[in-house]
């Protein structure tokens, strides 16, 4: 339930992996991906997922279900209904 | 050196050719002297409204915008061989794709070999200037003596509407909020600079109806504190680019809006009207590339003139060239997702279409795809006899591995038609004679 996901969508720019605070974030062949078993939600380091919080990409990063912690908008913040395809 | 406004042009001048051996900082030296950019700093700490993170297309040449991150030793190895091709390279840059100083360890890690290796070059860097402060002892210790900050609001509430957010202190935070922790942080950073002795130029990029009022006032501000030179710069903006003012129709100024805007910057920063805007990961002469005359009409007009030279010898005629799309129609189909490629045979206008060929699919989108490097090679062995291959997307290792190839990626072309996709490419590929300008970084390129 907890573990995030980093989904096709990510532009593998790095910023993530620094600062999740369990090491959670693994990097092979500049693929990026969220180790389950580390990943907390960043629970007793910080009030809101820190990879989510400094993410660029709309959708790069999931809960388990698949929806997406920066839905479409929110980073850019371009109307739904503007957003390029 | 207590402040460069203390010691004058004179003793800048002086001082083993800080400003007259740097292209960006005289346009004297734009003529003489050649600088690249290396590009290791991937990471950002914000969303300027004119950037697009998610773009990654060769063809723009936008500040920001890399096909490819070097790590520390590919970059020293880059800043040789550019040595060796540009006998006037005086300056390396840390410019991006991201912030430089999000990406502080990287950039500090290249500066020590790269000095070592070549003394006698200048070393400097661009920053929105978000964690300048806390690294002014690391530019200064690192042997960094110019710094460009992007400064293009004094007013947080005309900053919020240039940026989306910030990431400070665990969070991501928006609106006036972000600008006045941004101003602060950007107006303590200068001063540190300026009391160290760096050299610093600012940058406003000109958004107009959004901060052409800020203009003058951020010129007298940066002026009085003793910095060197202020480049207002014209907003570069197409829906296509995906970015905010792109998407919204906020369109770049006129010629006339930004020479009126400039003529309001009257303090003792010298103004700079020769900047070519140039890529994170650009090489060469400042404008001096006329490779673009080959392509369609660049992003942001005739002011952007990318600074590349190709590196790969041209390529006999007829040229045969794979494409990723799904449809046939159209460029729609990333290189990672494509199952199978078209191969077509081009020959000026005349284009044969040669079948299909079936690949492995490089990544399923899933942890997968980290135990499926193996499929990059079926894809790439697949291909091997190809000049070029087109698809919309591409990520950095297959972008690489193609290169290494001889195979030429190119993702200039997302969504357009796959005829034209294929006759521009072809030509593309068939013009690259030997460069008049020796070419240095060609990651960006093709
Ligand atoms: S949510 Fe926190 S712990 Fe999990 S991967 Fe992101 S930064 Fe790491
Ligand atoms: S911050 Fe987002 S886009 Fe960047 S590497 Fe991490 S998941 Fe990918």
């Amino acid at each position: 339930m907890l573990a995030l996901i980093i989904t096709v969508e990510c532009i593998a720019c790095w910023a993530c992996e620094p600062i999740c605070p369990n090491g959670a974030i693994r990097v092979k062949n500049e693929i990026f991906r969220i180790d389950k078993n580390s990943c907390t939600r960043c629970e007793g380091h910080a009030d809101l997922p820190q990879c989510v919080e400094i993410c660029p990409v709309e959708g790069a990063i999931t809960d388990a279900e698949g929806s997406a912690m920066n839905p479409p908008g929110t980073l850019t913040g371009i109307p739904r209904e503007k957003i390029p395809a | 050196m207590s402040s460069v406004q203390e010691s004058g042009c004179k003793s800048i001048r002086s001082d083993s050719g800080l400003v007259e051996e740097h292209p960006c900082y005289s346009e004297g030296a734009s003529h003489r002297y050649a600088r690249m950019h290396l590009a290791v700093a991937p990471a950002c700490n914000m969303q300027c409204r004119y950037c697009n993170r998610k773009f990654d297309c060769a063809n723009e040449s936008r500040p920001g915008v890399v096909s490819g991150v070097l790590a520390p030793a590919q970059a020293l190895e880059r800043a040789g061989e550019a040595m060796g091709r540009l006998p006037n390279l005086r300056v390396i840059g840390f410019a991006g794709p991201g912030d430089p100083l999000a990406n502080r360890e990287r950039v500090f890690a290249t500066c020590k070999p790269v000095r070592k290796r070549f003394p006698d070059v200048h070393l400097c860097l661009s920053t929105n200037g978000l964690h300048l402060p806390e690294a002014v002892d690391g530019i200064v210790g690192h042997g960094i003596r110019h710094v460009t900050i992007t400064l293009n609001a004094l007013d947080p509430e005309v900053g919020a509407e240039i940026y989306s957010w910030i990431f400070w202190r665990k969070k991501r935070r928006r609106g006036v909020e972000a600008a006045r922790i941004l101003l602060e942080q950007q107006l303590a950073g200068m001063s540190a600079l300026l009391a160290r002795g760096v050299l610093v130029k600012v940058n406003t990029v000109l958004i107009p109806g959004i901060n052409a009022g800020q203009v003058s006032e951020i010129n007298r501000l940066v002026s009085d504190a003793g910095v060197f030179s202020h480049n207002v710069m014209p907003l570069i903006s197409a829906p296509e680019h995906g970015t905010y003012y792109g998407v919204m129709g906020i369109p770049g100024p006129s010629e006339a809006e930004l020479q009126q805007v400039r003529g309001l910057c009257q303090g003792s920063a010298r103004l700079m009207t020769h900047c070519r805007q140039c890529r994170a990961d650009a090489a060469g002469l400042l404008g001096m590339d006329r490779h673009n005359e080959l392509l369609p009409a660049s992003p942001g007009g005739s002011r952007v003139i990318p600074i590349h030279r190709p590196r790969r010898e041209p390529v006999a005629n007829p040229v045969l060239l794979a494409v990723a799309s799904l449809t046939g129609e159209t460029v729609d189909t990333h290189f990672g997702h494509a199952g199978f490629f078209r191969i077509y045979r081009v020959s000026g206008d005349r284009i044969e279409a040669l079948g299909e060929r079936v690949v492995p699919q490089y990544c399923q989108g899933d942890d997968r795809c980290v135990e499926e490097n193996h499929v990059l090679n079926n894809a790439l062995n697949a291909l091997h006899d190809c000049q070029g291959v087109i698809c919309s997307r591409i990520g950095y290792t297959p972008w690489q591995a193609l290169l290494a190839r001889g195979i030429a990626p190119v993702n200039r072309h997302a969504e357009q038609s796959v005829r034209e996709a294929l006759r521009q490419t072809a030509l593309m590929l068939q013009a690259r004679e030997g460069a008049a300008i020796p070419m240095a970084a060609a990651v960006g390129m093709q």
